[in-house]
């Protein structure tokens, strides 16, 4: 390793002390960029950690961290990243995971009372459910805040803002409004499988056109807006325009259907309602 | 009969004097959100047995801004301003995990010279958050002339920090690769001389005020007593785990940079007390003088930002010139560099304790997923069993002790 990131034990034969002690529990084992990151059975993750806490050749004996992170396309699309540090053999491990959002991780607040906190930020973010957690609140979101707001699927603007209504007197959710739509730009190289046109090159693609077409009959003319209708499907993306390059469109998590009825929002003002 | 209604009247007369052991139910009261002493927005919901505390609430994220949400359509470079708005007191530590955490990603390597400026300005940092909690837990706790020496102290970091990156708080200055520039003569040895004089001089003049102050000591010591079990179980790290007695620190069990090659002590604590916390810091003051007075005499001469075009951007004066430092500069500035796929956790010490970058990329020039690991997660959720027991006005010396900024625990 090159970089100047923290050096701690290597991980030489942690895979094979770890396989021996989780015996079938342990679905993948796998030492990528220098960490050790274990995939275990998720109905036995709590024995599973029992193990790697307690057995004397692993001693992992801090929770650091529970992570999770969100794959849509996957059939069982969290995973669950436990962090777990031995202080003793001064070495990192990283346990996974995959869940749902219906089936529930087993607690291991049992073990480590420190994952209290840790599941409910996962449950909050992401809406995993920890079986056997005493305490599964909402823990950095607003009081009564609705969906789950670190899947990929929840757009960044979020559904709802708030602000103090001077003839209410109090703080109102009123649906988000933009002022100018939420812009991502593809900075990709178009060399490397960008998907739109360079300038210039829109008719890269096509064959050759023969010359000057025939004039044509006045019943076979077309009204100029049929035409242009046709024109668009048919004509290849490019970035001539902002319109045609996809620039400040919407965002595709951002359509107004998509946003869930909440009764404690009140209608907003704006001409899109 | 006569004998029974002057029972009965005994009875009620000794119930409505009564000998003064009146029932007192539970009440609940609100620490915060709004209140001086809990350090930025916290709410604490807190059950009293008249002054005792019998169970409580913390109530956190108004301070939540979606940090890492944010940072997930941003690209790899745009998302390190955030860092510094994290732990708004420790802004160089934040960054310090994220550039690590990409360039074990890139696999990059790092001028020698880069190491070294960071780490010198991670231990600067490092003093001036001490400066800040350490001043604030003395005035939680009654005193008041200490802090206002200690942020003489802060001052100066932070007129160092805008010396070298133009920015007194959100420096935003590492980078990955390096550093952003290099800082000037003249900056090291003015640093060099407030090392030696200053620092020292007003320190300890500031500490003498309140260590063996009788006052003090019967609000610190002896109050939120952590023990080694606890303290692991509880995902302790930083001073907390140092001052309940494990000689834990990752500058020197997993170091990182160049702090393989600095020489330093690691204060424990004896008894895990808040007296033990705000003593380790007090120490911890000293050893970061002696790194970076190790860093000033070190520190060699030569590049601060990686070679490798492809990551760290040409310098100005290049891109006159060469068409492809432009070319390069363009790409750079607008797509960024794409990060092989892959999964790392790295956590460094903060001031504050283990903060750590757990980095998912999927190949493209944005994180996938940047997941924050807090300090004052885990400290802070120990506040209900660290102040069970004890009376409501030691609840701002458990929290002063703690050292918790809500800009980071609510990310």
């Amino acid at each position: 390793m090159r970089a100047p990131a923290p050096k701690y034990t290597a991980n030489d034969g942690v895979i094979a002390t770890a396989q021996a002690a989780l015996g079938d529990m342990l679905v993948e084992a796998v030492d990528k960029v220098g960490e050790v990151s274990l995939t275990v059975d998720r109905d036995r993750l709590v024995e599973a950690m029992t193990a790697l806490r307690d057995d004397p050749m692993l001693q992992y004996q801090q929770l650091m961290e529970i992570a999770g992170v969100d794959y849509p396309e996957r059939e069982e699309r969290f995973d669950v990243c436990y962090h777990l540090l031995s202080v003793t053999k001064n070495h990192r491990i990283r346990v996974r995971v995959m869940t749902d959002e219906e089936k529930p991780v087993p607690s291991v607040t049992g073990i480590w009372p420190v994952a209290g906190w840790l599941e409910r930020e996962v449950y909050d973010m992401y809406g995993v459910l920890f079986s056997g957690n005493p305490d599964l609140r909402r823990i950095l979101t607003d009081y009564g805040f609705r969906g789950h707001p670190q899947r990929k699927d929840f757009p960044l603007t979020g559904y709802v803002e708030l602000r103090y209504s001077e003839e209410a007197k109090r703080v109102v959710y009123e649906p988000v409004e933009l002022a100018q739509d939420f812009r991502t730009f593809d900075f990709m190289s178009p060399w490397e499988g960008a998907k739109y046109v360079l300038p210039g090159d829109e008719k890269g693609g096509e064959p050759e056109a023969k010359g000057a077409p025939t004039p044509l009959k006045a019943d076979e003319i077309k009204k100029t807006d049929d035409a242009k209708a046709e024109a668009d499907t048919s004509k290849p993306k490019s970035t001539d325009s902002p319109k045609e390059s996809g620039a400040g469109q919407s965002h595709p998590g951002n359509q107004p259907e998509e946003k869930p009825g909440s009764p404690d929002v009140a209608p907003g003002k704006g001409q899109n309602q | 009969m006569t004998d029974y209604i002057e029972e009965v009247l005994h009875n009620r007369e000794a119930q409505e004097t009564g000998s003064g052991d009146v029932e007192i139910q539970n009440y609940t009261i609100n620490f915060g959100p709004q209140h001086p002493a809990a350090h930025g927005v916290l709410r604490l919901v807190m059950e009293l047995d008249g002054e005792i505390i019998e169970r409580l609430d913390p109530h956190v994220g108004l301070l939540h801004r979606g940090t890492e949400k944010l940072i997930e359509y941003k690209t790899y470079a745009q998302a390190l301003p955030y860092m510094d708005r994290l732990d708004y007191c420790s802004p160089l530590c934040m960054e310090h995990s994220y550039v690590l955490a990409v360039e074990k990603l890139l696999d990059l390597e790092v001028p020698l010279r880069a190491q070294y400026l960071r780490v010198f300005f991670a231990e600067l940092t490092r003093i001036c958050n001490h400066m800040l909690n350490l001043g604030s837990h003395v005035m939680d706790v009654g005193a008041m002339t200490p802090n206002l020496w200690m942020f003489e102290i802060r001052e100066d970091c932070l007129n160092f920090f805008e010396r070298a990156s133009g920015a007194r708080m959100h420096s935003n200055y590492f980078r990955v690769g390096g550093v952003h520039q290099d800082v000037p003569l003249k900056l090291l040895t003015d640093i060099a001389d407030w090392l030696d004089t200053r620092l020292p001089k007003l320190f300890g003049d500031a500490i003498s005020l309140v260590a063996e102050n009788r006052i003090f000591k019967q609000r610190n010591v002896d109050i939120a007593v952590v023990s080694r079990e606890d303290a692991l179980a509880w995902g302790f790290s930083g001073p907390m785990i140092r001052a309940a007695g494990i000689p834990w620190d990752l500058r020197k069990s997993q170091p990182y940079d160049v702090y393989d090659r600095m020489e330093f002590d690691i204060p424990v604590g004896t008894r895990g007390d808040c007296y033990d916390r705000f003593m380790v810091r007090v120490e911890e003051v000293y050893q970061s003088a002696r790194i970076m007075k190790q860093c000033l005499a070190e520190m060699p001469e030569g590049p601060i930002m990686t070679t490798d075009r492809k990551v760290g951007p040409p310098k100005r004066g290049e891109m006159k010139q060469s068409m492809e430092a432009l070319i390069h500069h363009f790409k750079l500035y607008t797509e960024g560099y794409h990060v092989p796929a892959g999964e790392v956790y790295v956590g460094t010490e903060s001031p504050k304790g283990e903060f750590g970058i757990y980095m998912v990329s999927d190949g493209s020039n944005k994180p996938y997923r940047c997941k924050i690991r807090p300090t004052a997660f885990s400290h802070l959720q120990a506040a209900d069993f660290m102040s069970k027991g004890h009376m409501l006005a030691d609840t701002t010396a458990i929290l002063g002790a703690m050292d918790i900024v809500f800009g980071e625990c609510d990310r």
